[in-house]
C-alpha cells in the first residue's frame, strides 16, 4: 500500500521509510553519528577532528598538513576485513531465521585454528597458508555447526548456546596456544613467512601498510554469501527454514540438516576473519588477553547492512572507518570510544525500524476509522 | 586422603573471597530472573553492569576524601544508572516490540564504550584513579556485598511467589495473551520487571568494582554479566535454583583466581575452572532439553492480538 502522490507528506516520508531496508539503515546511521557529534560537542571537544581523521582514514589526506599518505587507506581496509567477514557470519544465519552472537567465539577458533597450522604444518611456499586458511574455516564451521546441531536436535537456544560457546573458545584457545613449544603467556614463536597473508604488491600500493591477500578472500566471501544465498537450492532451502519452519519441512526440506549447516556456514565466515587477522596482521600466534571484539562488532555491521550481501560488506567498511581512525582521533584530543558508542547507538536505533512500522500501522488504522484510505 | 583434608581445609579459607565473587554475580542473576519471568530477555546484564561499575568507582573515587557515605552513595548512584540504562532496552524491546536480542547487544555495545568514554572526559586517562580504600570487609572477613546479594535474593523470592504482582510477573513470562485477558497490564509489569533488572545489574557492577578491585578498567567485569545470565538458566529460572547455580559459578571463578595457592590443584591451567560455567550451563541445556524449565514467553514481543 503505497501512499500516493498527493498524499501529505509525512504519509509520503513514512512511507519511503518503510519500503525500503537500505534507507532506513543510512538514517540510522546518521541519527548515530549526529548523537555522536552531539556528546563529542557536550564534553567540549571540537567535533570537526573527528571527522577529519575520518576524512584522512578513507582519503589519505591528512587535512591538518595536506600530507597524502595511501597508508591509511589500506589500514581502514585491513580493519574492515574482520568486520566484513564477521558480519558475514551473522548476516548469513540472520538471513536463514538464527541469530548468531557468537562470531566472537567462531572467530577465535579460527584464530586459534589458523595459528597451529602456520606453526606446525609444513613450510610449503603458496600451499602453508592456504592450509591455515581452510583449518580456520573448518574450525569456525564446527564451532558454529554444534551450535545448530543442538539447536536443531535438542531446542537449545542458540543466542544461550552461542555465549557459551564464545567464552569456551576464549579459555580453551588460551590453554592450547600456551601449550605450544616456545609460546609464554601471551605470544607464540614467530610464523614461517610461508604462513603469512603478506602481498608485496598491495603493501607496495598502500605506502607499506598491512593490507593483505584477506582483501581478496573478503571479496570473494562477499560473492559466495550473495550467490548461495539468493542463487541457488541450499540458499533457498536455508532461507525457507528460516521463514517457516513446519511450511519447509511439509515442503520436503530437512530442516535438522538445514539449521545445523546454515550455523557452520555463519561459522565459517568468522573463522575465516580470525586467520586473516592472525595470519595477516600479525607475524606470531598470539595468546589472547581479551575477546578482539570483531565477531560483537559484526552483528552491528549485519544489523545495518539489513543481512544483505552488499549492504553487509558497506557496513563493514563504515564501521572499520571509524575503527581505524580511532587512533587519529585520540590525537586530536577526542577520546577514541566514540566510535564504539556510535556502533552502540546505531545498533540501539536500529529498534527505531520496528517503531516506525507500528507508526505507519498506527496512523493507516486512524485513516481507516476516519473512513479515508490511502492507495 | 590429605590432599583432600587440605582442599576443604584451603575451601574453608577461600570462604569469604568466594562470597565477594559469588555476591554481584547472584545480585545481577536475580535481576536477570526478574526480568526473563516477565518475559522479557535481558543478554545486556553484561554492558548494565559495566555501567555500575563505572559510576560507583567514579563516584567513589572523586568523594572518597570528603564524603565519609561515598560508598552507600556510590552503590546507590550505580543502581540509579543501571535503572537509567535499562530503560533503552525496555522501551525498545516492550513499547516498539523490537528484538530483544538486538536492544541488548546495542547497550553492551554502548556500555564499553560509553564508559571508556566518560573515564577519558573525567580522569584524562583510559580508566577511573583508583580509589584509596574500598568497601572493607565485616565479621569473618566476610563483605557486605554478601548481604546485600542475600537481601536482594530473599526480597524477589518474596515478591515473585507470595504477593500478587510477582503471579503477575510470572503470568506474563508464560502466556502474556492470557494474563492480558485476566486484566493484568502486560506492559507496565515487563518495564517494572526490566527496570528491576537494570538497576539490580547497576548495583552488582558497583559491587564488584567495590570489593575486588580498585579501579574501574574495561575489563572490571570480564564476562560476570554472562555467567549471571548462564546462571539463570542453569537455576532453572527459581530463586533457589538462581541462588545454587550462582554459588557454584561464583566457587568455580575464584579457584580460577586462587589456585595458584592450593597445591593439589596446580597441575591444571587456570582457565579449566573459568570456563566451568559456560560448560556446565551449555551440558545442562543440553541434558535438560526435553523440558520446559524456561519462561514460555521470553523473547517474544507482547503482541494484544496473538492467542
Amino acid at each position: 500500500m503505497r501512499a500516493s502522490r498527493d498524499a501529505p507528506l509525512q504519509d509520503r516520508i513514512l512511507d519511503t521509510f518503510t519500503s525500503s531496508d537500505g534507507l532506513v539503515s543510512v538514517a540510522v546511521v546518521l541519527l548515530g553519528f549526529l548523537m555522536g557529534t552531539l556528546l563529542v560537542a557536550l564534553v567540549g571537544r571540537n567535533p570537526a577532528g573527528m571527522y577529519s581523521a575520518i576524512v584522512q582514514v578513507v582519503s589519505g589526506w591528512d587535512l591538518r598538513r595536506g600530507i597524502w599518505n595511501a597508508r591509511y587507506i589500506g589500514e581502514w581496509l585491513v580493519m574492515s576485513i574482520p568486520l566484513v567477514l564477521c558480519g558475514l557470519s551473522v548476516a548469513f544465519a540472520g538471513r536463514t531465521g538464527l541469530f548468531n552472537i557468537g562470531a566472537e567465539g567462531q572467530y577465535v577458533v579460527g584464530l586459534t585454528a589458523a595459528q597451529f597450522v602456520a606453526l606446525f604444518a609444513p613450510h610449503t611456499a603458496g600451499l602453508h597458508w592456504v592450509l591455515a586458511i581452510l583449518a580456520a574455516v573448518a574450525a569456525g564451521a564446527l564451532w558454529g555447526g554444534i551450535v545448530g546441531a543442538l539447536k536443531a536436535r535438542y531446542s537449545v537456544s542458540e543466542v544461550v548456546a552461542t555465549i557459551m560457546m564464545n567464552y569456551i573458545a576464549y579459555f580453551s584457545s588460551r590453554v592450547l596456544t600456551q601449550l605450544i613449544p616456545g609460546a609464554n603467556t601471551y605470544r607464540t614463536p614467530t610464523f614461517p613467512d610461508t604462513a603469512r597473508l603478506d602481498s608485496p604488491f598491495l603493501q607496495a600500493l598502500t605506502n607499506g601498510s598491512r593490507l593483505n591477500y584477506g582483501l581478496w578472500l573478503a571479496v570473494a566471501s562477499v560473492l559466495f554469501f550473495w550467490v548461495v544465498i539468493g542463487k541457488t537450492r541450499l540458499g533457498f532451502s536455508l532461507r525457507a527454514t528460516g521463514l517457516n519452519k513446519d511450511a519447509a519441512r511439509y515442503g520436503g526440506i530437512n530442516v535438522t540438516a538445514s539449521v545445523t549447516t546454515a550455523m557452520a556456514i555463519s561459522g565459517a565466515f568468522a573463522g575465516l576473519a580470525g586467520a586473516v587477522v592472525s595470519l595477516g596482521s600479525f607475524s606470531y600466534g598470539r595468546v589472547l588477553g581479551g575477546l578482539d571484539g570483531y565477531g560483537f562488532d559484526g552483528i552491528a555491521v549485519a544489523l545495518v547492512g539489513n543481512s544483505t550481501a552488499l549492504g553487509t560488506a558497506l557496513a563493514g567498511l563504515l564501521f572499520g572507518m571509524l575503527k581505524s581512525a580511532q587512533p587519529l582521533m585520540q590525537s586530536r584530543q577526542i577520546p577514541k570510544e566514540i566510535a564504539s558508542i556510535i556502533m552502540g547507538l546505531v545498533v540501539v536505533f536500529i529498534s527505531l525500524r520496528a517503531g516506525v512500522r507500528m507508526l505507519v500501522e498506527w496512523r493507516m488504522k486512524e485513516l481507516a476509522r476516519k473512513g479515508r484510505t490511502i492507495e | 586422603m590429605t590432599d583432600f583434608i587440605g582442599l576443604v581445609g584451603n575451601f574453608a579459607q577461600m570462604l569469604p573471597s568466594i562470597l565477594m565473587i559469588v555476591s554481584p554475580i547472584l545480585i545481577a542473576a536475580v535481576g536477570g530472573l526478574v526480568c526473563e519471568r516477565s518475559g522479557v530477555a535481558n543478554i545486556a546484564l553484561e554492558g548494565l553492569m559495566g555501567i555500575g561499575a563505572f559510576s560507583a568507582a567514579a563516584t567513589h573515587v572523586l568523594l572518597e576524601s570528603s564524603f565519609n557515605l561515598s560508598i552507600p552513595l556510590a552503590l546507590l548512584i550505580a543502581t540509579a544508572t543501571g535503572l537509567a540504562f535499562s530503560v533503552i532496552h525496555a522501551f525498545a524491546s516492550i513499547t516498539l516490540k523490537a528484538d530483544q536480542i538486538v536492544s541488548g547487544t546495542g547497550i553492551n555495545l554502548l556500555s564499553t564504550g560509553i564508559t571508556v568514554f566518560l573515564c577519558q572526559i573525567i580522569f584524562k586517562q583510559e580508566r577511573t584513579e583508583p580509589f584509596r580504600l574500598g568497601m572493607m570487609p565485616g565479621p569473618f572477613g566476610v563483605y557486605p556485598t554478601a548481604w546485600i546479594a542475600l537481601v536482594v535474593l530473599v526480597i524477589a523470592w518474596y515478591f515473585l511467589y507470595r504477593r500478587p504482582v510477582g503471579l503477575r510477573l510470572r503470568a506474563c513470562g508464560e502466556h502474556p495473551q492470557a494474563a492480558a485477558s485476566a486484566g493484568i497490564d502486560v506492559v507496565r509489569i515487563r518495564y517494572i520487571a526490566v527496570l528491576v533488572s537494570g538497576a539490580l545489574a547497576g548495583l552488582a557492577g558497583g559491587c564488584l568494582v567495590l570489593t575486588q578491585t580498585i579501579q574501574y578498567t574495561v575489563f572490571t567485569i570480564n564476562g560476570a554479566g554472562f555467567i549471571a545470565l548462564a546462571a539463570v538458566s542453569f537455576g532453572r529460572w527459581l530463586p533457589k535454583g538462581v541462588l545454587g547455580s550462582s554459588l557454584l559459578f561464583g566457587s568455580s571463578v575464584a579457584l580460577a583466581i586462587y589456585m595458584v595457592n592450593i597445591q593439589s590443584l596446580r597441575f591444571l591451567p587456570s582457565e579449566f575452572f573459568s570456563v566451568m560455567p559456560y560448560v556446565i550451563t551449555l551440558v545442562t541445556l543440553v541434558v535438560f532439553s526435553g523440558k520446559d524449565y524456561a519462561p514460555r514467553a521470553v523473547g517474544q514481543a507482547f503482541d494484544k492480538g496473538k492467542s
